[in-house]
């Protein structure tokens, strides 16, 4: 029976986060540009090719430059870059790039003219990520079940309980000023030296920098107790504090 | 303009539909003009709690959809002045609940209610992010066991996060917690979480605890919202938690076992 066979997907949408390089442009001119993107691939040639890129347009914002993003686009395939999008500017520049045929990234924190709203939880578990401050990221709401909150490039402080089933993620340290009950990834990144502070340590998972301990592997004395965590060459290190 | 209640718990069969009823009856008998909306479009209850399911002849959806006006399907209520029921449609599904037509009929409410009550259906579905989308206030109703508050919590998050007010970045949603079946001999004996224990998982305020009670059920069974018992401990504690929503102190009662005093042991009472 035809009906009865399972349709085989053509294809998937799946969300994934890539390491993407950014190029900031720090001088209106094409020509400049140009110029310094010569010398550069010249020092490295195998570097550079096909590499993707983000130009970062912010410090260029205010001139002309956008009138030739086509051009730009043109000259960075012309050195096998690969330029998929630019991040920063205004309107003039996100019509630009729709017409050069490239994505407009948000920028990564709250940039001075405010335009890019910043979100401070992240529901539904999906790519909606907070950003971190320079100083950290400070969290006063309570992280609810299912929510995830992510400080990117620094430390997490929350000065509220973390529900089971929620997740908070920080390159840095996290600091947690009440109960943990969900999960917590520190130095999610690779910094070793990040570690976890809670005051009542109910975690359904701890980890630092992927080295992991599961609810069921904890020891039962540290249940419910003010605890801070660390990664000891390839285990962590839990104890009261 | 009225306030918009949602009450709402993420599990189901927790009293949501139970609350629902007893808070709308209490608030249209402190005088307020209080509606009843249904969002449980295809298991409508809330008529039958409300003891007006042979009295449904136009619902929800039929408003929604232009097939008929507000006052043809509101339900006055014959017990209570001032309350009045918007039934859900059991014919149709969740589909039929539409942004827009739920937005345009809970707008036409407001001008002529004091309080439109949303009893949200059981999950995080569409019909459960429309009936809190709107919301002004949230009554999250909670029963004492794992489970039960673990989905209160994410229900929480969605609250704060996928409303009309988190949109427009208004002041968020007020959200007030309400624990029900409630017995104290089951949390002496460690089969139940403590009015504490729930209190700090979820982190909100609380409105009321009320105990888990042979009344709901006969009250549910007749067609009766239980606040209007009020020789019942459910009634009084509902009663309670209304005033306290109105603004009113009232210390919380029926957290501890009842013990029997003096006279009560001297009369048999």
């Amino acid at each position: 029976m035809a009906g009865a066979q399972a349709v085989q997907p053509v294809l998937e949408l799946k969300g994934r986060m890539m390491t993407l390089t950014v190029l900031r442009l720090l001088d209106p001119s094409v020509e400049v540009l140009a110029r310094e993107l010569d010398r550069r691939v010249q020092e490295a040639p195998d570097f550079f090719r096909f590499l993707p890129v983000i130009l970062d347009v912010e410090a260029v914002a205010n001139s002309d430059l956008y009138l030739d993003l086509a051009g730009l686009a043109g000259l960075l395939q012309a050195r096998q870059f690969v330029p998929v999008g630019i991040r920063g500017g205004g309107a003039n520049w996100q019509e630009a790039a729709a017409a050069a045929g490239l994505a407009v990234f948000p920028m990564d924190r709250d940039s001075a003219a405010g335009d890019t709203k910043r979100r401070k939880t992240a529901d539904e578990g999906t790519a909606a990520k907070a950003i971190a401050d320079e100083a950290g990221m400070v969290v006063t709401q309570p992280v609810r079940s299912g929510q995830q909150i992510y400080a990117r490039g620094g430390d997490l402080v929350i000065m509220a309980p973390v529900s089971p089933g929620a997740e908070v993620l920080a390159d840095g340290h996290i600091h947690i000023y009440g109960s943990l009950g969900g999960r917590a990834l520190a130095g999610v990144r690779g910094d070793t030296s990040a570690r976890i502070f809670c005051q009542a340590f109910r975690a359904e998972l701890v980890s630092i920098n992927g080295t992991y301990s599961v609810s069921e592997q904890i020891e039962e004395a540290l249940r419910g107790k003010a605890v801070q965590i660390a990664l000891h060459g390839d285990s962590l290190d839990i104890r009261a504090l | 303009m009225a306030k918009i209640v949602v009450v709402t718990s993420g599990k189901g069969g927790v009293g949501k539909t139970t609350t629902s009823a007893a808070v709308g009856a209490g608030l249209a008998k402190a005088g307020h003009r209080t509606v009843l909306v249904d969002f449980d479009v295809g298991l409508r209850n809330l008529d039958l709690i409300m003891g007006c399911e042979r009295r449904v002849v136009y619902d929800f959806i039929n408003v929604i959809n232009g097939e008929a006006s507000l006052n043809q399907a509101l339900i006055r209520d014959k017990r209570v002045d001032n309350l009045f029921i918007l039934a859900a449609s059991q014919t149709r599904d969740k589909d039929a609940l539409t942004d827009e037509g739920v937005e345009r009929v809970l707008t036409e409410l407001s001008k002529d209610f004091d309080y439109i009550i949303c009893d949200s259906p059981a999950g995080i579905e569409r019909g459960a992010l429309l009936a809190m989308y709107f919301a002004d206030e949230a009554i999250i109703v909670t029963n004492p066991e794992v489970s039960s508050v673990r989905d209160s919590d994410r229900v929480l998050g969605i609250l704060a996060s996928k409303t009309r007010r988190a949109a427009n970045g208004e002041p968020p949603v007020r959200e007030q917690l309400l624990l029900t079946r409630y017995s104290p001999q089951r949390v002496l004996k460690g089969e139940m979480l403590s009015v504490e224990d729930v209190k700090e998982i979820l982190a909100i305020d609380l409105l009321g605890v009320i105990p888990e009670s042979q009344a709901v059920l006969n009250a549910s069974n007749a067609g009766v919202p239980v606040i209007l018992e009020d020789e019942s401990d459910a009634g009084q504690a509902y009663q309670d938690a209304v005033a306290r929503f109105l603004g009113e102190e009232r210390p919380h009662r029926f957290l501890q076992i009842e013990k029997k005093g003096l006279f009560g042991r001297l009369f048999g009472g």
